[in-house]
């Protein structure tokens, strides 16, 4: 279980607070106005900010002062999610071991984890020559193979076609089912958020507020959300 | 303030760095503490002192000045024309800056010289054949080594002004002087200062250049005069002093020069030119291409000098040419890795400040100014400090190879600084935080990371410093004897003693290596990425 306790950051101007839990294989969505500190939350969780205050814990270990790469999370951001001089299978194979020296059950897996997310036959590719949505597929089967209990996607699907992110979000649901991950997922888009996530976080004011079911908060938004959303 | 936490670096890449920063000090700080230290303080100035000084600003100066107004309408002219060839004239101007001093020197002889082509032709024509020994050859040098510079730099100001303002000038009806008001005044004056200061600082630290076309009490720079003191005085005292004065009008203009960015105008793409209808007519047309084509020549025909006066000899130099053509090998090559070695930790130390603690707080700046450095020193106060160091324990000869590595290796850092930092930057920024959440550490992140990463940074920087240090001819000459004497050196010696066939033939030979290396690593680095 991921909990956040107290959590308080300021940024010059801008500071978000957060205080929620999330539980084991929890699919939750984390939507909000632009700027409203989103990737800043994600941030936190995975290590990239430290907290002014608070505390961050997983499964009752404080794991606040932990360096990313040490987190129980697997972490998709936008874009630079693959290391271009890499082919793809090295580029997956770094989610096992860093330095890359894999043994032959390590390379066996690193072949189906490829499989799972069909890229079977591209191992040797570079990302500049796989499409946007196989480079995702690529960054997803370095997800399926660490096999953390928790997965933070930092809008990673923004920019592909809605077909593509439905089929991508699916895949996600299905990497989070096998290892019984928790997800927690940045989007501009309700859509994505009915899709895929029972619950949502909104994070809006300053605040994220702690998980609430994803249809009722979309159906009755609060006013910063309705804003946020046109409606 | 909420802290960066993925910019923290590495422990042994932090040490890396801490090291690099205590060898950079200790060679360029340090160096001129130990002269200062042997001399007791500084010795007193004699007048003679105070005229170098005078010429070694003067000649700086009108050499800035020249550089800088011949610059301007080469620039214009390549600004403006599309030809055949005119990519590889703007590479080829990038060439001067890993040219050896000496090659050059020799073909300016060979063209200008009292022997050489212009000098025949003033004599074929009936006038008297012109000296250029001294101030004028001094600057003549200065400017055939940084007028290319120049071009770069202003041609890469003409190319910075937006296409879309010369097509609104157009549209406006704008005639080449309103252009010239409106857009390229204003550009020129910008830039100006930036390429002015650079080019001074270069020509303050222009020993080969004094040593072999200045001389005598009224061409002698503070670097040749402490070249003076050591060699045939032995006057430590004045050469501390004179040390300190070399320090204090290089770290002035270094601090002058650090607020402007001195780009160092290689490697760039400026392969664009601007079509413009304003220039499009007759006289326009014949007044650039008649300055590109001067401009060519004067660039050129002292290489093809030495190339057709060197390239028959190269078959039949003496052991000793090759012998000190491998002893340069290796002093170029140990100084690459040297350098290489500082600047890699340092560039990668800059990074961390991007997503760092304190973004651009002086700590982050303290790779930057720790690189520049060198650039305030002189190579011949580091190979003095360093002979003042070892030499209750070693002889002259014994120490003159490692100390050029040594002082090679530290003058090349501030290139091979600038050429990594801004990769290292982006790297951090573009990749940081991915290698971090993937834990990506140590040799692991060395390896699958940085290095692939850096591969063409690295290999342009090491094949600038292995150019730099083949083609030196500085410190080396304090020191050396028969059994420690490098090519360019031993290409100066066989000047002296009036060989010049030979002198041409290593020349050549000298040129290749240079620009072989230089083309090695530039190109190995292109290849692995």
């Amino acid at each position: 279980m991921l909990e956040l306790d107290a959590i308080r950051i300021r940024q010059d101007q801008f500071t978000l607070t957060a205080g929620f839990t999330v539980a084991p294989g929890q699919r939750v969505a984390v939507i909000g106005p632009s700027g409203a500190g989103k990737s800043t939350l994600l941030s936190l969780i995975a290590g990239f900010l430290a907290p002014d205050g608070g505390r961050i814990r997983w499964n009752g270990t404080d794991i606040t002062d932990l360096a990313p790469g040490k987190r129980p999370l697997s972490i998709v951001f936008q874009d630079q999610n693959l290391f271009p001089h890499l082919s793809v299978a090295a580029n997956v194979g770094l989610g096992l071991r860093p330095d890359l020296r894999l043994s032959r059950a390590e390379q066996a897996s690193v072949q189906s984890a490829l499989e799972r997310v069909g890229l079977s036959g591209l191992e040797m590719r570079r990302p500049a020559a796989l499409s946007g949505g196989q480079q995702s597929r690529v960054a997803l089967a370095r997800v399926l193979l660490r096999a953390r209990p928790l997965i933070l996607l930092d809008e990673p699907f923004a920019a592909l076609g809605p077909a593509l992110k439905a089929e991508m979000l699916d895949l996600v649901a299905g990497i989070a089912g096998e290892n019984r991950a928790a997800v927690l997922m940045v989007s501009h888009d309700p859509a994505d958020a009915r899709r895929f996530a029972p619950d949502t976080v909104l994070v809006a004011e300053g605040t994220a507020h702690a998980p609430q079911p994803t249809a009722a908060l979309l159906d009755a938004p609060p006013p910063a959300l309705a804003a946020y959303l046109g409606q | 303030m909420a802290a960066g936490r993925s910019s923290l670096p590495a422990p042994a890449m932090a040490a890396g760095a801490a090291l690099a920063t205590i060898l950079v000090l200790a060679l360029t700080l340090g160096t001129l503490g130990a002269v200062f230290h042997r001399a007791g303080g500084a010795g007193g100035f004699v007048p003679s002192d105070w005229h170098a000084l005078r010429f070694t600003v003067s000649q700086a100066a009108i050499s800035a000045v020249l550089s800088l107004l011949l610059a301007v309408p080469v620039a214009r002219a390549l600004a403006r024309r599309r030809f055949a060839g005119r990519k590889l004239l703007v590479t080829l101007l990038g060439a001067p800056f890993i040219l050896p001093v000496i090659v050059a020197v020799m073909g300016i002889l060979a063209v200008f010289g009292r022997s050489g082509l212009l000098n025949d032709g003033l004599a074929w024509a009936g006038f008297q054949r012109v000296s250029i020994y001294g101030f004028s050859g001094v600057v003549l040098a200065n400017v055939f080594f940084n007028l290319p510079l120049a071009i770069r730099l202003i041609l890469q100001g003409w190319q910075d002004i937006p296409a879309e303002r010369f097509r609104v000038a157009e549209s406006l009806g704008f005639r080449s002087g309103d252009i010239a008001r409106h857009l390229e005044r204003p550009m020129l004056w910008s830039r100006a200062p930036g390429v002015l200061v650079t080019i001074f600082l270069i020509c303050l630290t222009s020993f080969a250049v004094a040593l072999t076309l200045g001389g005598g009490p009224k061409a002698t720079t503070v670097e040749l005069a402490i070249y003076q003191a050591f060699r045939h005085e032995f006057d430590l005292g004045r050469a501390a002093s004179l040390a300190s004065l070399q320090f204090g009008i290089c770290a002035l203009a270094t601090l002058a020069a650090a607020r402007f960015t001195w780009a160092s105008g290689i490697g760039t793409g400026l392969d664009r030119p601007v079509i413009r209808q304003d220039a499009a007519g007759l006289g326009a047309r014949t007044r650039d291409a008649a300055l590109l084509v001067l401009a060519s020549l004067f660039l050129l025909a002292p290489l093809a000098a030495i190339l057709i006066a060197g390239l028959p000899r190269l078959s039949s130099l003496p052991a000793t040419v090759w012998q000190s053509a491998l002893r340069s090998l290796a002093v170029a090559l140990t100084a690459t890795a040297a350098t290489t070695a500082l600047a890699l930790p340092l560039a990668l130390a800059s990074a961390w400040r991007v997503l760092g603690r304190i973004p651009g707080r002086i700590p982050g700046r303290i790779p930057d100014i720790v690189a520049a450095l060198p650039l305030a020193s002189s190579s011949l106060i580091i190979g003095t400090g360093l002979f003042l160091m070892f030499q209750p324990f070693v002889r002259p000869g014994d120490i003159a190879l490692p100390v050029t590595v040594a002082v090679n290796a530290t003058m090349a850092l501030p290139f091979a600084y600038r050429a990594l930092a801004p990769a290292a930057r982006a790297l951090e920024a573009d990749y940081g935080r991915l290698a971090a959440s993937l834990d990506l550490r140590g040799t692991a992140r060395l390896r699958h990371l940085t290095l692939p990463r850096l591969a063409r940074p690295l290999g342009f920087a090491a094949g600038l410093t292995a150019a730099l240090s083949m083609g030196d001819l500085g410190v080396v000459i304090l020191f050396a004897d028969d059994g420690s004497t490098t090519l360019p050196l031993q290409i100066y010696r066989l000047m002296g003693a009036y060989r010049m066939e030979d002198a041409a033939g290593a020349a050549v030979l000298l040129l290749g290596l240079s620009l072989g290396l230089f083309w090695l690593f530039d190109r190995g680095g292109r290849g692995d990425a």
